[in-house]
């Protein structure tokens, strides 16, 4: 999976959308396996006691792909996610992952859907009883990994989010912004081929920000993971939609800008509206939405 | 009307509770050492003041029983008095009492802030089952060690009631001690064993059920902290009394 680079990523994806005709057998199984969504909403309502918060939702996140979630704070973004992980179960509608329906499942067959599947949450949810070591451990142990394998992967995870030295501090020792990399680095722990990141930016600089956005490019580009990304920073949007990373010759990961060599298509934007999906498409064309809702919010006005 | 289907509908969701915490218990991972972290926790924690509340409460009862003993002629079976009532009943009541309090409020602030900072709701999303993890464990070190603690304050309410005799009304050591011995029935300690056995069930699941189904935040904590203290207590000393009724008649115990 690792050695995916962007190309044949983005060439592979380009295949499912124009002309599904593959040319060998290997390719036909790859093919088949790449039709099927990541995650699929199919007209999904919830509503809280009186108020609807979805109305109606219906997107795919196909694999390989990172669909980034934008819209007005209280507007079902957050539920959406949880949606996702069968946390919440839909008024009506259907969810699937990976072509299986979980609308239905009941909390033990959703064990085994979450374990595809790594979320950051919005406010970090980390163990407050634990330390940073056994909240991104948290998953390995439950495995009952051996701990020598554990202590490795934590390490690795650690470093990715740039935290090594919190290694051994509690949660209420660390800052927000650290508290929330903790949260992406226990997410990402066991490789999860599905991560859904819940505003994971908010309140942190921008460098930082960077970094998570990064993060979420090498997810997308070398790893292959489907991926959800709710956030209201355009910045973030912009980093997502116009950069893709590769690997060069030394090994080394670069992002490169979009242009003319090649045009990233696994990376579209759903715009939230009063519970229902406003837009669905890429960067450039949601700039150039017409529509007033969405105007004002690229322009905060 | 309105009452009574909340009622029955927390009796549902309890019973609900306690089911999936023991069918849990059959399959892998086991929380061994979860279980073994709450078993010292509420075992060992507590056996101080419970210790303390049973010497009190048998150095009492002595306090309060002798005059009247000495009035009928009976002083010689002071033993018998302080040991029929504590081992039967306030023994198992008041160790239960002073763990809802302590281990209750506890166990349901924990589960509460959990589930308010969304650990709990993190729990599930990183594929661990929270009845499993969390309920388990505290329901099975309750219901194990609570006749421990049980116990323990039988034995000091009997030191206490001893040293009280001796000390205050200048009784033989030996003359309380045969009472004592000549007082405790078989059918007695199996009843003592086996209430708290229950109060322990009793106390972990209520504890559990409010820690969960804790809302509003902070707030809610504090609220589904106090239910979970003052509804456990109300509900021991309830089932106290049919579960002595049912004793009773199972055991087939003598009225004294
Ligand atoms: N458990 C709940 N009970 C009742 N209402 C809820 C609950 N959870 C969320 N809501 C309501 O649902 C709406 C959507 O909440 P959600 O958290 O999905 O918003 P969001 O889009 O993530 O917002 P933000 O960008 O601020 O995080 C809000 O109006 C909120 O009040
Ligand atoms: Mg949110």
């Amino acid at each position: 999976m690792v050695s995916n680079t962007s190309e044949e990523l983005i060439s592979n994806n380009e295949i499912v959308e124009e002309e599904l005709e593959p040319t060998d057998l290997e390719d036909a199984v790859d093919n088949i396996e790449r039709v099927v969504p990541a995650i699929e909403f199919r007209d999904v309502y919830l509503s809280f006691d009186d108020a609807t918060i979805l109305n109606g939702i219906s997107f795919t996140v196909r694999r390989g792909e990172t669909k980034v979630i934008l819209g007005r704070s209280g507007g079902g973004k957050s539920t959406t996610i949880r949606l996702i992980l069968g946390l919440l179960k839909p008024d009506s509608g259907q969810i699937l992952i990976d072509g299986e329906d979980i609308t239905h499942y009941s909390e033990n067959e959703m064990m085994e859907v979450r374990k595809k599947v790594g979320m950051v949450f919005q406010e970090g949810a980390l163990f407050d009883s634990l330390s940073v070591y056994d909240n991104v451990a948290y998953r390995l142990h439950e495995q009952g990994v051996s701990e020598q394998d554990v202590e490795t992967e934590v390490r690795r995870m650690l470093r990715f989010v740039d935290l090594e030295d919190a290694i051994d501090k509690m949660p209420d020792e660390l800052s927000g912004g650290m508290r929330r990399r903790v949260g992406i680095a226990r997410a990402l722990v066991g490789d999860p081929q599905i991560v859904l990141f819940d505003e994971p930016t908010a309140g942190l600089d921008p460098p930082t920000a960077r970094t998570i956005c990064e993060l979420a490019i090498k997810l997308r580009d070398l790893e292959d993971v489907s991926s959800i990304f709710v956030t209201h920073e355009l910045k973030n949007l912009e980093y997502l939609s116009n950069e893709y990373a590769v690997v060069d010759e030394n090994g080394d990961v670069n992002f490169e800008q979009e242009g003319e060599k090649l045009c990233l298509i696994n990376t579209e934007i759903v715009m939230l509206k009063e519970g229902k999906v406003i837009f669905t498409g890429k960067d450039d064309e949601f700039y150039a939405s017409e529509d007033k809702y969405i105007q004002t919010f690229v322009h905060g006005k | 009307m309105n009452l009574l289907q909340k009622f029955l509908l927390e009796l549902q969701e309890i019973t609900l509770l306690i089911t999936a915490a023991f069918v849990g218990l059959f399959k892998s991972p086991r929380y061994v050492k979860e279980t073994v972290k709450q078993m010292d926790l509420i075992g060992v924690g507590s056996l101080p003041i419970v210790i303390l509340t049973g010497f009190f409460t048998g150095g009492v009862l002595i306090l309060q029983t002798f005059p009247l003993l000495v009035y009928y002629g009976a002083q010689g079976e002071s033993g018998k008095a302080v040991s029929t009532s504590l081992i039967r009943e306030l023994g198992p009541v008041l160790s239960a009492l002073m763990v809802s309090g302590r281990i209750g409020s506890a166990i349901s602030a924990e589960l509460g802030s959990m589930v308010v900072s969304q650990q709990i709701d993190a729990m599930r999303a990183l594929g661990t089952d929270p009845y499993r993890k969390l309920v388990a464990p505290r329901l099975i070190a309750l219901i194990f060690m609570l006749p421990f603690l049980t116990v323990a304050a039988d034995v000091f309410g009997l030191i206490g009631g001893g040293i009280v005799a001796s000390t205050l009304f200048n009784q033989d050591y030996g003359v309380f001690l045969a009472s004592v011995r000549n007082g405790i029935t078989v059918e007695d300690i199996i009843s003592g064993v086996i209430k708290p056995l229950f109060f322990g069930l009793i106390i972990g699941s209520i504890a559990c059920y409010k820690g969960l189904s804790t809302t509003g935040g902070t707030v809610g904590v504090g609220r589904s902290t106090t239910s979970a203290v003052v509804l456990s207590s109300i509900v021991v000393i309830i089932f106290d009394f049919f579960l002595s009724r049912a004793l009773q008649s199972i055991l087939d115990v003598r009225p004294v």
